[in-house]
């Protein structure tokens, strides 16, 4: 069926709370937020919470180990910042510290991303950061079906996931956060991302496993989110001139599909689009496994470099756009 | 003996008085520093209910304005008014003066008006002009004003803990000046700024916490999540906890002053509780608002899959469904409240507090103000009006 992103991840979570009741789900507004699971499985297992970030994901983790399946909600993942103890200090550490005897199986879900004028505040994504704390796998599905596949992983994983679901792709959220129902402003929703086929039930899609968007033989994009869409883009334009283009979506940030990376890499040109920051995060991890591989071709990245500013036409020029990619690749390809 | 009393009676009192003095006299130089524009009034003089009134007007075009600008698409991501805190922001920015130092959480902009900011640049920053007043950096969850020592931020609760710092560095740097930070009750349960309720007490800080309570948490009620009551919370920190009624100006302003005084007095920090309203939704396009003013249009999207939902198989028991489907409904029917009701509009109640002649003066003034504000503002963007 045809559903769009949000309800992707709705269908997913409905048939998993189903079948499995030890699925809650806690966080702030939840109540409205999931407001039909919560129509269906009651105040007992969709539980509102107050702004207290870091006592109710300090909480998953306990509930976790204890014997439930919480998915906590952060609601945009930039604040997450007040509750980064229960991530950096609890969750990631109890299976290494318990001799591998204990595990936390958690999913945190936060929404995440830029495109709508909301600047650095609540616009960031920050599966860098999270990814450079071992014991966590960090998953950022970019359509519908791999929204629904990885949730439904994500609740079957032993330990903690954090689920990021981008913001241009999410109606409600894009609705809520940028238009306020207003018709007169636009954002460059991926159409693709937006919305497409699942069955039902969902299909599982494996964490840690990238997914190639496009075969080509000149130049590589690798990406997550929704800059794989602005890949896709790209190679548009440059399949116009000649060039063919492989694009692999990532879909997880850790663990990294490193096999599909290397296959990948065969052009011997790689331009990895993220839209999170540039330094110490995603595309330099990925550089630094090119270069371990033995990988000597041409490498190039497109990334944010600093704060997300307010102004629609300045975060224009901070987030990675079709624009920047082209430019990237036509200066990678000598063109 | 008796002489012997008398007599450290007599240094003590001697101390005292030399000490007031001193804060007279710091009091009386600062005054004179004052320099940002009408908009100041000293603390010892009495503050006038013309002024106070004039103050809310202004906040309340202001955010009159914002949304009109929001609605033809100029201003981006989510715009949360103040309405309904105009007496809050006028009452406490009547007695702030030069070195005091504000901090602000999303609904920023009636304390910044308040407080005497010029409005174009407000404006401009809101519409992402880099003539802005951060460049088109911040917009308007993001405000700052160094001249002002004024900052806001959008992560719920940080408005606390800046705060401090802010009067830590008022203490070392600027003697008898304060920090006010405001905040609403939902981050009352926010780590931070119980933390911050110890810091001050410890480290007796001139800070002036002042939770906005409108009794929402965007769709949350904020009692069904909130332990115990607010003032108790903040008293068992050992610090004065005032209830006011955050609508009425001349309440807000009177307590205001006392906990001003006191933190400029070098007495440590206060808490004040002002109930207020939530008149325009958690921000404009609020969901829960557009269910409430469109109808028919939201209900459509909404119901089908909540139905289905509802009576699908498996799930909890009817009962919890029904419990469910109740909170749901009940929260859709209150958000539109505050709106609806004159008792709730802080401009409302204040209007008999001064002549009705005056009041219809300040008022065209204030139209006035702000319609210059705008306009000049889209000229200088290069915007039509
Ligand atoms: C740390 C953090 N958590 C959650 C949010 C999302 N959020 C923005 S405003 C808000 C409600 C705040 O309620 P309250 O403090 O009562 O202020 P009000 O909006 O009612 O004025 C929430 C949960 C946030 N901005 N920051
Ligand atoms: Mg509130």
């Amino acid at each position: 069926m045809r559903v769009s992103f949000a309800t992707a991840i709705e269908k997913a979570i409905e048939h998993a709370m189903a079948e499995d009741e030890r699925i809650i789900i806690f966080g702030e507004d939840v109540h409205l937020l999931r407001n039909n699971l919560y129509a269906r499985f009651g105040p007992e297992r969709i539980i509102p919470a107050p702004i207290s970030e870091s006592a109710f994901l300090g909480a998953a983790v306990g509930v976790a180990m204890a014997g439930l399946k919480p998915i906590v909600e952060i609601m945009l993942v930039d604040f997450i910042a007040v509750a980064f103890d229960a991530l950096l200090n609890q969750a990631s550490k109890v299976k290494a510290f318990s001799g591998g005897k204990w595990n936390v199986p958690v999913v945190i879900r936060c929404s995440c991303g830029g495109g709508y004028g909301d600047a650095g505040q609540h616009e960031q994504c920050l599966w860098g950061l999270i990814s450079s704390v071992p014991g966590i796998s960090v998953v950022v599905p970019s359509n519908p079906p791999d929204a629904a596949g990885l949730m439904l992983s994500a609740l079957n994983a032993e330990d903690p996931v954090v689920y990021l679901e981008h913001k241009l792709l999410s109606e409600y959220w894009l609705d809520y956060l940028g238009a306020g129902g207003r018709k007169n402003v636009a954002f460059d929703i991926p159409e693709s991302g937006a919305s497409g086929e699942i069955e039902i039930p969902p299909k599982n899609v494996a964490i840690g496993k990238a997914s190639f968007l496009r075969e080509g033989s000149d130049i590589t994009f690798i990406s997550i989110g929704v800059s794989v869409h602005r890949c896709l883009e790209a190679s548009k334009a440059l399949e116009r001139e000649d060039a063919s283009s492989c694009v692999l979506d990532l879909r997880t940030a850790t663990p990294l599909d490193k096999e599909s990376i290397l296959e990948a890499s065969r052009t011997g040109r790689v331009v990895v689009v993220d839209e999170d920051y540039l330094s110490f995060g995603l595309s330099g991890e990925i550089a630094a496994v090119l270069s371990e591989s033995g990988y000597r071709g041409a490498f190039t990245r497109v990334g944010n470099t600093g704060v997300i500013p307010y102004a629609r036409h300045l975060e224009d020029r901070a987030l990675p756009s079709v624009d920047s990619i082209y430019e990237a690749a036509k200066k990678i390809l000598g063109t | 003996m008796i002489l012997l009393v008398g007599g450290r009676l007599g240094l003590v009192f001697f101390l005292h008085m030399s000490l007031h003095m001193a804060q007279r006299f710091c009091y009386l130089s600062s005054v004179k520093t004052i320099s940002k524009g009408d908009h100041m009034q000293g603390e010892r003089k009495e503050v006038q209910p013309e002024y106070l009134y004039r103050q809310m007007v202004r906040a309340r075009r202001f955010e009159e304005a914002l949304a009109s600008l929001w609605r033809r698409g100029l201003i981006s991501g989510e715009l949360h008014l103040g309405t309904g805190e105009e007496a809050i922001a006028a009452g406490f920015a009547a007695h702030l003066e030069d070195g005091d130092a504000i901090a602000l959480d999303h609904r920023s902009t009636p304390p910044l008006v308040c407080r005497g900011l010029p409005l174009e640049p407000i404006i401009l920053e809101l519409i992402g002009s880099e003539k802005g007043l951060c460049s088109g950096w911040g917009g308007h969850m993001h405000l700052f004003s160094r001249d002002f020592l004024a900052a806001s931020s959008g992560i719920v609760g940080s408005s606390a803990p800046l705060a401090l710092g802010f009067a830590l560095a008022n203490k070392h740097l600027r003697q008898g000046k304060v920090a006010v930070c405001f905040f609403g009750e939902g981050a009352m349960n926010q780590g931070m700024v119980l933390e911050s309720l110890n810091l001050a007490r410890v480290w007796k800080l001139p800070v002036i916490f002042v939770c906005k309570d409108n009794r929402w948490a965007i769709t949350t009620r904020s009692k069904n999540v909130t332990a115990g009551c607010l003032t108790k919370r903040a008293r068992a920190y050992d610090m004065p906890a005032w209830k006011v009624n955050g609508l009425r100006v001349d309440d807000v302003c009177k307590t205001a002053k006392r906990a001003i005084e006191r933190a400029r007095e070098g007495r440590g920090p206060s808490f004040v509780l002002a109930r207020c309203s939530r008149i325009d939704g958690h921000f404009l396009g609020d969901p829960l608002f557009r269910i409430f003013e469109e109808p028919l249009e939201q209900v459509k999207t909404i119901t089908p899959p909540l139905i289905r939902s509802a009576i699908a198989k498996p799930g909890a028991p009817s009962g919890a469904r029904a419990r469910a489907l109740f909170c749901i409904s009940k929260a859709i029917a209150l958000a539109g409240a505050d709106k609806l009701k004159n008792f709730k509009d802080p401009l409302f109640i204040s209007k008999n507090l001064i002549l009705e002649e005056k009041r219809l003066e300040i008022e065209r003034e204030v139209f006035e103000e702000i319609e210059k504000a705008v306009r000049t503002s889209l000229e200088v963007a290069g915007l039509k009006r």
